[in-house]
């Protein structure tokens, strides 16, 4: 690990523009580390040499405009929102394309947000925050005033044989609203590391949807970064399916409490995948509300992981938090980890956890066969099922995207 | 309806079965004509719901010895699926909550495979959505159960409901109701017994499970078997029901020590 880890980095362009700080100091942060995340504990699960294969690939150097409303093979365009395709090599796109309601940060509110990211409970040196901080030559601001606004559809599309790393920044501000789906799609033998911060303001609300779509060795690592105002409300749901290495990590501030925060998540594993998520959600005052849903389902030699932990400090009375991960092992050589965790010191506090992992019942399978459906098409109608849970809580139009069609494919090959 | 030339739809010969090497079926004959209604009745744990579940091929019983075959064809080399499409159709006693699976979309794909079969045109959700309407009028059903989750939280009652309602969209040739009438209030005893006798047709067979005579006042048997240890240790016309409602299961012991007995 240790070698080709170092010379991928050393292996990046030179630092410059907007993020050349933060740059500089994740490199020699990631090169200070590199011993102890092989000790680190989120990471001793993780498939080490898919990691290493990701951290070989190059970073693509050229610079080209980020697009809007392009259609190249995807799904096709929303018809109550608009698409952003982030490709990670710049960060200009025509600006005049933005509906009302949307404007682009300047750099310096861009940069001063980033210098205040270790203020929000955020460590910039977390590993995975690194790669992206370490490598992310560009970065999108944008900033959402209003309600009924149009709802934005971030595109993340990889490179066959290339690592891709791609950033965002949105800022809700007070009382407005927004519908934001993100999709990753994978290529072949790619690495993608994104990362998104959303500031949501007092009282604003978002809809937030993020598809993992990989191909066969693709890989990913992504950040989510929440904080939220109080009175605002965080609705997540993610899926992720495809992908030789995925990782999702999820990290959640609420800065006052007194906010909402929903999540929803689906895995679907198959071949020799491994997929996990990670969520951190920090209640940094009174009276919040958290409610968690993790699903997996494994199959073939695949590996699902999930590990959420809910930090609810003295400062916190009164936090309503529940978090239930819920899966499905589909072969015996399929391999499922979770860990939910509740770490409470405030005392008035409402906290339940908990995890469960079952096979489909032959007697469901029977009950469907007996009425003429096939041992296949039982086995997809059950599965159909339980990942229905989580994808009906993405945002309406992600159906475009054919999700559940390719889930219940890769999972029959 | 006893015809003395109708066809002979299932003929089950000295079967045995068992579940985990545990022996539960022990030599079931049983003959089945097209247009006849058969009620087997016999005290809990005598095997009747394994019977059932040999028929529809359930995997987890093993068929040890013996024989069942289907207008001629030997059910036994057929998947659960199989049998369903040609026209068996099993009436659980518990029928299954599968929660997330839509009952419509349940429905639809189980009518499809059996339409399939039968060489009739596939339905589209639309044209489902008629003729399962159409069906719901039979068995007195809400629509608003189309749109739930197969049997997920409905009664005792809508979920046996639910299984006549799939036996008129499947219309098999051999239906096996096991314990249809537990659970039902007495109109929807009623309702449901009015059912099976609407989808009875000259050309098929229905198979009663049951403990009470009071469905059998409503569907009236050709035969009626008693089922004791795994067998079955009597065979009479409708009265036989009717002596077992006043005298009981005791001479069932009797019997079969007799014939343990004589062997
Ligand atoms: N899957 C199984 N595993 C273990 N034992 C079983 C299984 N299925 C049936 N049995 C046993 O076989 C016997 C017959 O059961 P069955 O369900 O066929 O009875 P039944 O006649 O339908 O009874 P009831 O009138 O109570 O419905 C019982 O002793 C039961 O416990
Ligand atoms: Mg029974």
């Amino acid at each position: 690990m240790k070698a080709s880890y170092k010379q991928w980095l050393t292996s990046l362009p030179q630092p410059s523009g907007l993020l050349e700080a933060i740059q500089r100091k994740s490199r020699k942060a990631l090169l200070d580390m590199e011993i102890k995340l092989i000790e680190d504990d989120s990471w001793r699960l993780t498939n080490r040499k898919q990691l290493e294969n990701l951290l070989k690939l190059p970073l693509d150097n050229s610079k080209a405009k980020q697009e809007i409303n392009t259609n190249k093979g995807l799904a096709r365009l929303p018809s109550k929102g608009f698409r952003l395709d982030l490709n990670g090599k710049s960060n200009c796109f025509d600006q005049d394309k933005l509906p009302t309601g949307f404007s682009v940060l300047n750099s310096k509110e861009i940069k001063t947000f980033i210098e205040n990211q270790s203020k929000n409970n955020i460590n910039p040196e977390h590993w995975s925050i690194a790669i992206n901080n370490a490598s992310s030559n560009h970065i999108i601001g944008l900033r959402i005033k209003g309600n009924d606004i149009p709802a934005l559809e971030l595109v993340m599309q990889a490179k066959e044989k290339e690592f891709i790393p791609t950033r965002i920044l949105i800022i809700i501000e007070d009382k407005s609203d927004l519908e934001l789906l993100e999709v990753l799609v994978g290529a072949n033998k790619s690495g993608q590391s994104h990362m998104i911060d959303i500031y949501l303001g007092k009282e604003s609300k978002l809809q937030h949807g993020l598809i993992c779509s990989g191909r066969s060795e693709s890989n990913f690592l992504a950040n989510v970064i929440v904080n939220q105002e109080a009175f605002s409300t965080y609705n997540f749901t993610s899926v992720q399916y495809g992908y030789e290495l995925g990782r999702l990590e999820t990290h959640i501030n609420q800065k006052d409490g007194n906010a909402k925060t929903n999540l929803n998540g689906l895995q679907v594993s198959t071949g020799n995948e491994q997929l996990a998520t990670y969520s951190k959600i920090h209640f940094n005052g009174p009276e919040g509300h958290f409610d968690q849903l993790q699903k997996s389902t494994a199959s073939k030699k695949s590996h699902c992981i999930f590990h959420g932990s809910i930090n609810v400090p003295k400062i916190a009375q009164q936090t309503n938090a529940s978090q239930l991960s819920k899966n499905l092992l589909l072969s015996k050589r399929a391999k499922i980890d979770t860990k939910p965790e509740l770490k409470i010191i405030a005392d008035d506090v409402k906290c339940t956890h908990g995890a469960t992992i079952s096979q489909l019942q032959e007697d469901e399978i029977f009950y469907l066969r007996s009425r003429g459906i096939s041992a296949k098409q039982a086995t997809s109608l059950l599965i159909e099922g339980y990942c229905k849970e989580i994808l009906e809580s993405l945002p309406v139009e992600a159906s475009r995207w054919g999700i559940l069609t390719q889930i219940l494919t890769s999972i029959q090959e | 309806m006893i015809r003395e030339n109708s066809e002979l739809l299932i003929e089950i010969t000295d079967l045995h079965a068992s579940v985990e090497d545990q022996p539960i079926l022990n030599g079931v004959n049983l003959k089945i004509k097209a247009g006849e209604i058969h009620a087997i009745m016999g005290r809990n744990g005598s095997g009747k719901s394994t019977l059932s579940k040999v028929i529809a091929g359930h995997p987890a019983y093993k068929v040890t010895s013996g024989s069942i075959s289907f207008q001629g064809i030997n059910l036994l080399e057929l998947e659960p699926e199989d049998r369903a499409r040609q026209g068996i159709f099993l009436g659980f006693q518990y029928p299954i909550e599968i929660p997330g699976v839509s009952n419509l979309e349940f429905l639809r794909v189980a009518t499809n495979s059996r339409r399939k079969q039968l060489s009739h045109e596939e339905l589209d959700t639309f044209e489902f959505e008629d003729v399962v309407r159409e069906k719901l009028k039979i068995v007195q059903m809400d629509e608003a159960f189309l749109n739930r989750s197969v049997n997920e939280g409905f009664s005792g009652g809508e979920k046996k409901r639910n299984e006549i309602l799939q036996m008129a969209l499947l219309e098999p040739m051999v239906s096996i109701l096991d314990e249809t009438d537990s659970g039902l209030d007495i109109d929807a005893l009623q309702i449901v017994a009015a059912g099976v006798n609407k989808l009875a047709k000259a050309e098929t067979a229905t198979l009663l499970i049951t403990h009470y005579q009071r469905l059998l006042n409503e569907i009236t048997p050709d035969f009626v078997h008693v089922m004791a240890a795994g067998k079955i240790l009597k065979t009479g016309n409708k009265d036989l029901a009717l002596e077992l409602e006043t005298s009981g299961y005791e001479w069932v012991d009797q019997e079969i020590k007799n014939e343990a007995g004589n062997s």
